[in-house]
């Protein structure tokens, strides 16, 4: 077990070193300063601005040195946003997306199982059918609009929740909601289509012969079998929402980490852009991981992956 | 299942719809404001501030040698009193006795150091240009000759001589923007990072002082006990939210979270405009800016002055007011904004088709092509709503008036910002906003062909010339005239196509009263106040 | 004796065979099969219906159609839809009907393609890493992790700045990193449907590697393959609004769905069509790809055969 951490380890440790280069390259070949303003700025401050961060120096010692800030988790001053360091803007924004992710991944996972187990138990009834047309709501309508439009509706003609902001509990409620709705539906087809084909094998119709009620056969027998894609599925789902979403974070005014992912481009502020880069692919790389773990909870017959070639 | 929710939810809202009080009879208690800034300010240091929402916070906590009033005219702020030389190149100012939030005596050193700092070589600043009107400023910035050699000097602990690099007759205006403030010297030299955060290092001269930033989040500022003023000051609290979303601001302020929406620190969404202008409820201000196109004049078919001059005739500027930005902007066909220049000059007429295919034929004749072989145009413009939906109108008035083909490129801010750099572009949109209240700030731009502003690679030698002169002069009248003949030269020559000035829109509460915006965009909270209960 | 005889009469078993025979429906083929199984599905016929109204809808209504897609007449903007202008007007005063279906073969076309093109190469890449293992699949799936985090704005900005905006650069971008999500979960599939006996026991017959695959793992993870294939279409319509809004796409005055969905929410609150329509449209579009796309499971699903 432990050789086999250590060289998932290694592994994981390759990846981030290549995901750094390449984001490091990728980042420096496209046009943009991230000085420059629509108001010009002379060229002679523009070339001290560049020295004063080091920006002047050619791209292999700039890498170098970034790679040895990397090791030591110090991942250097933001460019636009002075006297803040990119560590900073990750530990006062996580947490704030963390607790909104962590809410909408329970609401998308609690909801999304629950609705795809009543319409594989009701196939082809109305109650499937509705819930397919749920589904279909929440994945062919975007997070923003959906959010958009609660706002109106629910904060502002109805006065039920606040408008905006980060603060109380129902703050948190409609950024949740928009965030959920997309995995919850997809997780509700996706437990859905695998648990009406599990319901149809012999062994379940064998379980319901011999007398065991409904939900114990839902949980023990059913469940198990047809939570594969889900829990695959919920890998880079987590990573993904506990970073945040740029978009529900600008309606919503929350001050977490998901709008820095699309702002440090904007401004080309390179320093934030590899740490919020790495920040997310430690975090990846990590769900995933427990992932493949959790497949032989979920069904022994899966050896560890690694031990088998076919 | 779900259709009982969704029946008492309809029920809800219509019941509602009918409700009235609520937000609209919302009352405050307190002398509290409650506003919101669209972005975070990168930084709050105003050596370094960039952006119209930063100083928009500075202001607040950070006052002048002086302050404009309504007509843009000087006041003492913290220099009770300023004279000039003759020649206008001479600038000496007697400081009160002002203090800092912490209590120290404002003094003449602080100014001293902070211009000096500004213009060190190798402090990070990008808007150090501004100081380069004084004398040995840019000289020093380019690390030419030692900061102390530039012109200002600390005569004693209150009184400030300043030597210009050549004559400016409205230097003292010029001395209100953030750029000529000073910062504490006491804690800036000890405390580096004394602007990073709201700690007590966070130290100002004005008005209000900074209680907490949390970034991203909110700014709250309290009344400043040691302003020199305070006894005027009537807030005791401002509270900013910093929401960038402009449709939940709106909402917000609909809903009496917030006082005021909008311009300067915001913006009021364009398709809320024609709805909010019918309850009337929208307060439009001019601002000394202008929205234009240009024209890379070194590339073909550009570099032909008909072809400039039809394109930028031919542009419907009321139709794309009226109809597009919806803030009552005044359209452009001049390049300084009426603002500056109390008249308001139109050097031809909006729209005016038969001129403008003449200027097009002409065009054609002289660079020796048919129609046919007139090649398709690029129009390029960075990625916000606003700009595309301008471009979309006017790509199609040029391509109706003059049977041509006309592309749009939308690109990445920075992309753009780059393309627009190394002249890599046949025509652009392009913005700018007064950096203080004199033609020059605009014309300059075109001044040499190396300018930094000029993407437009024109240049024209008596043009030069004019702005060359105007420096030298300091009688007003002479110098107007010879700034208003180098903008007619400008026009006539089109190197850019002006489209509007523009204006500020914002919505208030009934109950704040004293807010003060000038159109140069500085918000002034000094005497603002809320009707209570 | 007698009663024996009786009781037990030797059956002729020709005659018996004929008379069953007669009896018995003529079997039919799988896909017979499964067409029939299609069209009793009511709520698959709505689906399949509805898409090819709409794809008929975006091929021909823009040819017929009064008003171009492009003109603009500012005094008319922001009507409400009317008889002249069935669904409104837009911000600039063109016709939001024409504009819709002009949009709907942007937004056909790139949903389509991309997710096709997602599709094949997830399906392919999942179910090798799954099914060969070891080390081979260990970096295949490393692989895919990295092209998921490597920030995917910073790749358009570079397509865009090399090979230019169209519609072609939108395809190519969707498909960049749009196939991973599926391949994980063919690959999760593989794993485990690799370790059933039937597949033990066709690779002990000396069944090829590709055959495998083909014909006994694949078709058997169908159901996962659907729900995600539904899932990448709007996905792919909505990536292209975003892609689209910062320059990569089709430029206007060409719009599609997405883009004009984005552009009518801030007037949403005013001008409700203006969100209404294009929203609308898509959420019909992933509908009916949805109803079809779990009648077309139900429909091949070999233990539902009757």
């Amino acid at each position: 077990m432990t050789k086999y951490l250590i060289k998932k380890a290694g592994i994981l440790l390759a990846s981030l070193f290549i995901i750094s280069t390449l984001t490091f390259f990728l980042m420096h070949a496209i046009p943009g300063d991230p000085f420059v303003q629509d108001k010009a700025i002379p060229e002679e401050i523009l070339k001290a601005l560049h020295k004063h961060y080091g920006l002047d120096q050619p791209l292999y010692v700039q890498y170098a040195k970034y790679l040895k800030g990397l090791i030591t988790w110090e991942l250097g001053p933001s460019f636009k946003y002075q006297g803040r360091t990119v560590n900073q803007i990750i530990s006062e924004g996580f947490p704030v997306s963390l607790v909104l992710g962590v809410e909408a991944l329970f609401l998308a996972v609690c909801g999304g199982i629950t609705l795809g187990a009543i319409a594989s138990m009701k196939h082809q009834r109305w109650q499937d059918q509705m819930t397919m047309v749920i589904a279909v709501l929440g994945i062919s309508v975007p997070s923003f609009i959906m959010a958009s439009f609660m706002q109106y509706v629910l904060a502002m003609k109805l006065d039920l929740l606040p408008v905006a902001r980060w603060g109380s509990f129902s703050q948190t409620i409609m950024p949740a909601i928009s965030l959920a709705a997309l995995p919850m539906a997809f997780i509700a087809r996706l437990t859905r289509s695998n648990m009406v084909e599990v319901l149809q094998q012999d062994y379940i119709q064998t379980a319901k012969a011999k007398g065991l009620n409904s939900i114990t056969i839902l949980f023990k027998h059913v469940m198990r079998n047809a939570l594969l894609p889900v829990v695959t599925y919920l890998g880079p789902l987590t990573a993904a929402v506990i970073t945040g979403s740029f978009a529900i974070e600008k309606i919503f005014g929350i001050p977490g980490i998901g709008q820095w992912f699309v702002m440090s481009i904007t401004n080309r502020d390179y320093t934030v852009i590899m740490g919020t880069t790495i920040f997310f692919s430690v975090l990846l790389l990590l769900c995933i991981f427990i992932v493949d773990l959790l497949y032989c909870l979920v069904d022994p017959r899966i050896k560890n992956p690694g031990n088998e070639s076919f | 299942m779900k259709w009982p929710v969704c029946a008492s939810l309809s029920l809800m809202l219509m019941a509602s719809s009918c409700q009235n009080g609520g937000p609209s009879s919302y009352r405050p208690t307190k002398q509290e404001l409650r506003l919101n800034i669209h972005s975070e300010p990168p930084s709050l240091d105003l050596r370094k501030a960039t952006d119209v929402t930063s100083v928009s916070v500075i202001r607040m906590c950070f006052e002048g040698l002086v302050s404009l009033d309504e007509n843009g005219m000087a006041v003492p702020a913290i220099a009770e009193r300023f004279e000039h030389s003759d020649d206008y190149t001479t600038f000496t100012f007697y400081l009160r006795d002002a203090k800092w939030s912490d209590g120290q005596p404002v003094t003449a050193h602080d100014f001293e150091r902070t211009w000096k700092t500004m213009l060190l070589p190798t402090f990070p600043c990008e808007f150090a240009s501004d100081l380069f009107i004084l004398k040995n400023g840019e000289a020093a910035k380019l690390g030419r000759c030692s900061v102390e050699e530039v012109g200002v000097q600390a005569v004693d602990a209150r009184t400030l001589v300043v030597k210009l690099d050549h004559s400016v007759p409205y230097f003292f205006s010029l001395t209100a923007v953030h750029a000529f403030f000073a910062v504490p010297e006491h804690i800036v030299s000890a405390h580096p990072d004394w602007a990073d955060n709201s700690t007590e290092k966070f130290v100002g001269n004005g008005p209000f002082q900074m209680k907490e930033w949390r970034h991203h989040n909110f700014i709250e500022v309290q009344k400043n006990p040691h302003y020199w003023d305070q006894e005027k000051v009537r807030l005791e609290r401002i509270f900013l939210t910093l929401i960038e979303d402009e449709s939940t601001e709106l909402t917000m302020f609909e809903n009496a979270e917030l006082d005021w929406a909008g311009s300067p620190m915001s913006t009021l969404p364009i398709d809320a405009m024609a709805s909010l202008k019918k309850k009337q409820e929208v307060t439009t201000y001019p601002m000394s800016g202008v929205y234009y196109y240009v024209f890379n004049t070194k590339e073909f078919p550009f570099n032909n002055i008909h072809i400039r001059r039809a394109f930028s005739l031919c542009i419907n500027r009321k139709a794309i007011i009226d109809n597009i930005t919806q803030s009552e902007q005044v359209p452009a066909m001049a390049m300084i904004p009426p603002t500056i220049w109390k008249e308001e000059r139109r050097y031809f007429q909006d729209h005016d088709l038969k001129e403008a295919r003449r200027e097009f034929d002409l065009g054609l004749e002289e660079l020796n092509i048919t129609l046919s072989q007139f090649p398709p145009i690029t129009l390029s413009f960075n990625s916000a709503s606003a700009h595309h939906k301008i471009a979309q109108a006017i790509q199609e008035q040029w391509q109706r008036t003059f049977g041509i083909r006309i592309r749009l490129e939308n690109k990445e801010w920075k992309v753009f910002l780059d393309e627009m750099r190394h002249y890599k572009f046949q025509v652009a949109r392009m913005g700018g906003i007064a950096s203080f209240k004199d033609p020059t700030t605009f014309l300059d731009f075109y001044r040499y062909l190396s300018s930094s502003n000029n993407n437009s690679q024109w240049t024209n030698p008596r043009f030069t010339e004019l702005l060359e002169q105007s420096e030298k002069i300091f009688d007003q009248q002479e110098r107007t005239a010879l700034l208003m003949e180098a903008e007619k030269i400008l026009i006539d020559e089109m190197p850019i196509a002006p489209i509007y000035f523009y204006t500020g829109s914002y919505m208030k509460k009934p109950y704040v009263k004293g807010v003060y915006i000038s159109d140069m965009c500085d918000v002034n909270f000094k005497m603002a106040y809320v009707e209570t209960k | 004796m007698m009663e024996e005889q009786a009781l037990f009469q030797p059956l002729d078993r020709a005659s018996q065979l004929l008379v069953e025979e007669s009896e018995v429906v003529a079997p039919i083929s799988y896909w017979k099969d499964a067409w029939l199984r299609l069209r009793s599905n009511r709520s698959a016929m709505f689906g399949l219906i509805t898409l090819t109204i709409l794809l008929t809808l975006a091929i021909f209504a823009p040819l017929f159609s009064h008003h171009t897609y492009y003109e603009t007449q500012l005094h008319l903007k922001n009507e409400s839809p009317s008889a002249t202008f069935w669904f409104g007007t837009d911000e600039l005063g063109r016709d939001l009907f024409t504009r819709c279906w002009w949009g709907a073969r942007i937004s056909l076309f790139v949903g389509i393609t991309a997710s096709l093109i997602d599709l094949i190469i997830g399906v392919m890449f999942g179910a090798f890493a799954g099914f060969v293992g070891g080390r081979t699949e260990e970096w295949m799936m490393r692989i895919a992790d990295i092209l998921y985090t490597i920030p995917y704005l910073l790749v358009v900005i570079l397509l865009m700045v090399v090979i230019g905006p169209g519609i072609f650069t939108i395809i190519l971008a969707l498909t960049l990193t749009g196939w991973i999500n599926m391949a994980r979960i063919v690959r999760s599939q593989i794993l485990q449907l690799k370790q059933l006996d039937y597949v033990k026991a066709a690779t002990a017959l000396g069944a090829s590697r590709s055959r495998i695959l083909m014909y006994h793992l694949i078709p058997n993870a169908m159901g996962p393959i659907i729900v995600t294939v539904t899932l990448t279409i709007p996905s792919a319509i909505f990536a292209e609004a975003f892609l689209s809004f910062l320059g990569l796409g089709v430029q206007a005055p060409i719009a599609s769905w997405g883009t004009m969905a984005n552009d009518g929410l801030s007037a949403m609150r005013y001008y409700p069509w203006r969100l209404f329509f294009p929203a609308t449209l898509i959420s019909l579009t992933m509908l009916s790809f949805n109803l079809l796309g779990d009648g077309l499971r139900d429909a091949f699903d070999p233990r539902l055969r009757r």
